[in-house]
């Protein structure tokens, strides 16, 4: 087993969640929490595939998936800010939506042939740093660059901007935002339709990318939701969120490469020999989802975390301030 | 003569706003009653009122966040129009509300510069914003460090960051809504000399308050409203407290209610070393010892979120405690449940009535019968006894004045005071031993208030052992046998009613031990 070789992959593989978090951490820092995300991320993947194929340009493809996706979450936009409905209820029926619209749309894809895919390319000089330029920059897909560049950009749009000062504000206190002439309903949707956008790139980097195809619901297999406990993993950072992106990248791959070689370590492979270990090995990722939303959704956790003080919250007009 | 008309933040002083016949309908209520009111550059205008008076709506109006129905506004003699906070902003009306409006996990600097547009385009000018920061707070001795997080300063730094950011926004007359319910009494102090500097410099304050003394103070005239009308406006050197109190209430109002003598008895409630936890997993409360006997009143004084509610709740039974112990009429309690408790007669008056105090979505009928709902005296083998309960509600609302529609009106359709009436009437009936009252009487009007507190007065007298915990100190005067003030989770001190002076509560209320003072 060559480490570098999965870790190559797993940075390619955490491409897909970095912008799927990064998306909802946008969503969550206004203060809307959008369980939605693996839905939407299937309606990208579905719509960059389907849309590869009819036209032969992939890059319509990311277009329309991420079109398509931020479209998908303005339903749950407007139902959690314009009817201020329960969050959580909207988002789980946003993921039935997502997959039941792309199951359909997507009847027979699987079936459509290849497509032309995303470039990769290598970048020079920086392939030459042993190890790391192996890692990060050698024959990567356009949107692994895209990628790094979008975590500090991130960062700097939140923290340094003042857009992201007006973000910031909306989710932790939006009557005293709206009180100084911000919209808090407008930045609101806009926020929504920003994570929904990124959760249709991360889409699009599936079928397009990292796994080329349509395999109906496995092609995301589950991995909307690891996003969203990453975004509380991260605390709602974006440079956490790529650690942990990436981190969750590899971690996927060397769970399928540990149960290929017969000998592993000088030992037999205990994963090669019984199956079940690599069923229990699959598991991890999604126990660990589970393990943080319970952390995460703890009162008392989310204040000592510094989650966005409205998450989840409806901003209605005129209530007096909390 | 130009530079006699610029305020010292270079701001052009407004010399007068009318607001003239202001009148504004919601469904069902008349809000503001063709309401005349004006205030000047260079004075203190006192608006007084109970709650549902209309001040509020009145201010609102002004500040562009509701449309009168009738009415206008003359900005020095000739009319504008004020849609919005914006045009208020523009025209230079400020107004510091009463929950501040300040984003906590953000700079002070950040705070001021939200909404306005930078000199940067999309980026923060926050070194430009912060010496501007630092200019302004000068000029009112104001100490502020604008690099500094919301969440790290005191209640009155954030309301001084409040003014800082109005008179950013260039504003020349001030809406102070409430603004020294938060303060300590040394902070109000402070806080009117910092008044007091800015009418001398031309400002014109509007100054929302219900604590007479501190009109009777501050202001120079004072404007009363009573149901969305106005009574009458004043020199204030013109009345006294009494007065006022009478106008706004229209009757007369017994202030400090005659507390009599009472034998105090055998301790009843006992604390011992108590230690707990607070939601961000710091230490809540710090080796808490208490007693409270028999007839006693314990007023338990403290500024906002220092270990008050963590107190009432451990008592309750809400919250564990990581050490020491609790006592009910000799009896060891740690660690009971709340429902235990019930049953060894202890009464909960909660903080947030509307949330711990009862259920929004229950008739008045059904909240009062929460805590007894599982005796023989309101059910049988699991079915309610309908009848009971009936008759039950309709003694305690006839006894405890309830003003509602009926005994099946939703508890969230009744105004404030009568909830709290409710809360009293169903923790009072059973003729506790024991009484924890968290903030009682915050929100409700005078003549509420005046109710609430006759009936912990009774329930002493009935030999019952109370605790009152409140952050209105004149409260805590009025009531107590002995004062107990609470600092960061710590008992500071316990003083015999006749030593608890406002200046040495208020003393310990911020920490500090009035004999540590320095002996100059």
């Amino acid at each position: 087993m060559d480490f570098t070789v999965i870790l190559q992959a797993g940075i390619a593989s955490g491409t897909v969640l970095l912008f799927a978090t990064i998306g909802e951490l946008f969503s969550e820092r206004a203060g809307v929490l959008n369980l939605g995300v693996e839905g939407m991320m299937l309606i990208g993947a579905m719509s960059a595939f389907s849309t590869t194929i009819a036209t032969g340009n992939p890059w319509l493809g990311v277009l329309v998936a991420m079109l398509f996706a931020g479209l998908i979450s303005q339903i749950h936009a407007f139902i959690v800010i314009t009817l201020q409905a329960d969050q959580v209820v909207s988002g789980l029926s946003l993921t039935f939506l997502g997959a039941g619209i792309s199951l359909v749309l997507g009847e027979g894809l699987s079936k459509a042939g290849t497509v032309a895919l995303l470039p990769d390319f290598s970048i020079p000089l920086l392939t030459l740093i042993p190890i790391i330029g192996k890692i990060f920059f050698t024959n990567q897909s356009v949107l692994v660059y895209v990628g790094y560049l979008l975590v500090p950009l991130s960062w700097y749009y939140i923290n340094r901007t003042r857009p992201g000062l007006h973000l910031r504000a909306v989710g932790e206190y939006p009557s005293a935002a709206d009180a100084l002439g911000i919209n808090v309903f407008r930045m609101r949707y806009f926020y929504v339709f920003v994570g929904g956008m990124l959760a249709g790139l991360a889409g699009a980097t599936i079928s397009l990318a990292v796994s080329p195809g349509w395999f109906s619901e496995l092609t995301t297999g589950g991995q909307g939701w690891i996003a969203i406990g990453l975004v509380i993993f991260a605390q709602w950072d974006p440079f956490r969120a790529a650690v942990g992106a990436y981190a969750f990248g590899a971690l996927r791959r060397l769970i399928l490469d540990i149960q290929g070689p017969l000998v592993l370590l000088g030992f037999a492979n205990p994963f090669y020999y019984n199956p079940y270990l690599g069923f229990f090995l699959q598991m991890l990722p999604y126990l660990f989802t589970v393990v943080v939303l319970v952390i995460g959704s703890r009162e008392a956790m989310r204040k000592r975390i510094g989650a966005p003080a409205a998450l989840g919250n409806p901003y209605v007009r005129g209530e007096r301030g909390k | 003569m130009t530079d006699s008309n610029k305020l010292p933040s270079g701001q052009t002083r407004i010399d007068s706003i009318e607001m003239r016949g202001i009148t504004k309908r919601f469904p069902g209520v008349l809000a503001s009653d063709h309401v005349d009111f004006d205030v000047k550059s260079g004075e203190v205008h006192a608006l007084l009122g109970e709650n549902g008076a209309g001040k509020s709506t009145l201010m609102k109006i002004l500040y562009g966040m509701y449309h009168p129905d009738e009415g206008q506004i003359l900005l020095n003699g000739k009319p504008v129009s004020i849609a919005s906070p914006t045009d208020a902003i523009n025209i230079g009306v400020g107004m510091i509300h009463q929950h501040f409006m300040l984003v906590p996990s953000l700079t002070v600097a950040e705070n001021v510069a939200l909404g306005l547009p930078s000199s940067r385009g999309p980026l923060t000018d926050l070194d430009r914003v912060s010496k501007r920061i630092v200019e302004l707070a000068n000029i009112y001795g104001l100490k502020i460090d604008p690099s500094a997080y919301v969440w790290q300063l005191s209640v009155g730094q954030q309301q001084r960051v409040e003014i800082i950011k109005a008179l950013y926004r260039g504003a020349a007359l001030l809406i102070l809504d409430e603004p020294t319910a938060v303060l300590t009494p040394q902070e109000v102090d402070e806080f009117f000399v910092i008044m007091h500097q800015m009418v001398k410099d031309g400002y014109a304050l509007i100054f929302i308050s219900h604590k007479l003394h501190e009109v009777v103070e501050i202001s120079n005239r004072v404007t009363v409203l009573r149901n969305g009308k106005k009574i009458g406006t004043r020199p204030t050197s013109e009345t006294t407290k009494q007065d006022l109190a009478n106008w706004m209430v229209g009757r007369d109002v017994d202030f400090a209610p005659d507390r009599g003598k009472v034998d105090i008895g055998e301790v009843r409630l006992k604390l011992e070393n108590v230690c707990c936890g607070n939601d961000l997993g710091t230490p809540g409360l710090r080796e808490v010892c208490l007693e409270i006997h028999s007839g006693e009143i314990l007023g338990v004084a403290g500024v906002s979120g220092n270990g008050q509610r963590e107190l009432a709740d451990t008592i309750a039974g809400l919250r564990k405690t990581t050490s020491g112990r609790v006592y009910l009429e000799g009896r060891d309690v740690t660690g009971l449940a709340p429902g235990d408790l019930t049953d060894r007669m202890l009464s909960y008056i909660p903080e947030e009535r509307m949330r711990d105090g009862m259920i929004k979505d229950f008739t008045v009928a059904e909240n009062m019968i929460l805590r007894e709902h599982h005796k023989h005296q309101f059910s049988r083998s699991g079915f309610l006894k309908l009848k009971d309960i009936s008759t039950h509600t309709d003694k305690l609302i006839a006894q405890f004045h309830v003003k509602t529609p009926s005994q099946e009106t939703l508890a969230k359709n009744l105004s404030g005071g009568n909830i709290q009436k409710i809360v009293l009437a169903r923790e009072i009936s059973r003729n506790p031993r024991a009484i924890i009252a968290a903030q009682p009487t915050r929100g409700l009007d005078i003549g509420a208030t005046e109710y609430v507190r006759e009936q912990l007065l009774d329930q002493r007298k009935r030999g019952a052992a109370v605790m009152l915990i409140s952050e209105d100190l004149d409260e805590i005067l009025a009531l107590s046998d002995r004062v107990a003030v609470i600092y960061e989770g710590r008992i500071m001190d316990i003083l015999p009613r006749q030593n608890a002076t406002r200046e040495r509560l208020g003393l310990l209320m911020a920490g500090v031990h009035p004999e540590e003072k320095a002996p100059a």
